[in-house]
């Protein structure tokens, strides 16, 4: 597997590559909104591999709470991480596109308002994981990632429910798209996908790393005479 | 092209915020391997 690695680095890399030359150069301007539009071509893909990877955070949480694995437990943890990150581009960029397009930065529509509710509950997830040494942490963990995944689809489908400043979906909206734009927005789809594997892929291994040191310290200082031992 | 600050900014960003989070990552495993190297001796 350590060999794999490496490989799948360059060649996400290069996908990473092509996918940029395909937003920038190969898609064509979009008529109203001008080059500002190929911003399109990193939020979509980025909230759609947030979702995936609260969904697998989702999956993960429901198999730890049913068989205990510590396996499932680090899935979990890895994935709402790297979900974070993802969704962080989201919020970042849809700001950045807005302000030219809107005139604002931000707006307290249901799409905005719902993805930064989603956001913050992967927040305070992460936060439980990282401040809380209780024994019981990866269940409570657990049942939040339940809540958290059921506000994934409510974010998704609130562009369809609520009046809101936001576009409608790419796929399910009824519009019609540019095949070559399409074509540029699966690529970086891909690429971006791609690469949120290869950096889960790290922080499982830095994770299993993590424990397996924290189970040394602890054999080590079970071992170790201790001084109020007279 | 009065739009195009808006566009390098939003994939500036969007890089900043990955290799960020992949040097914490790599700061993370490199302190994990002081760790081990300090547990072996």
């Amino acid at each position: 597997m350590k060999k794999v690695f490496p490989i799948l680095v360059v060649l996400t890399g290069i996908l990473l590559s092509y996918a940029l030359y395909q937003a920038l150069v190969v898609a064509p301007t979009e008529q109203t909104m001008g080059n500002v539009q190929r911003i399109f071509y990193y939020h979509v893909p980025s909230a759609w591999t947030a979702f995936i990877l609260f969904f697998v955070n989702f999956g993960a949480s429901i198999a730890y709470l049913i068989k205990r694995r510590p396996t499932a437990d680090i899935i979990a943890l890895v994935s709402a991480e790297v979900g974070v990150v993802f969704c962080t581009v989201v919020l970042v960029t849809g700001p950045i596109w807005a302000r030219p397009v809107w005139g604002i930065w931000w707006t307290w529509d249901m799409r905005l308002t719902s993805t930064l509710v989603l956001w913050l509950i992967y927040v305070s997830y992460l936060f439980l994981r990282r401040f809380s040494s209780s024994g019981e942490t990866p269940l409570l963990a657990a049942a939040l990632a339940v809540l958290g995944a059921l506000c994934v689809p409510f974010v998704y489908f609130s562009i369809w429910f609520f009046r809101t400043q936001h576009p409608q979906p790419v796929m399910g909206g009824g519009g019609s798209i540019d095949p070559r734009m399409m074509h540029a927005l699966l690529i970086n789809w891909l690429a971006f996908s791609c690469f949120a594997f290869l950096v889960c892929w790290s922080r499982y291994r830095l994770e299993k790393l993590q424990r397996e040191v924290d189970h040394a310290h602890a054999m080590k200082s079970l071992l170790e005479p201790h001084g109020s031992a007279r | 092209m009065r739009q195009n600050p808006y566009l390098f900014a939003a994939y500036a960003a969007t890089w900043i915020i990955h290799i960020t989070y992949l040097i914490t990552i790599v700061r993370r495993y490199s302190r994990l391997q002081r760790e081990i190297e300090g547990l072996k001796k």
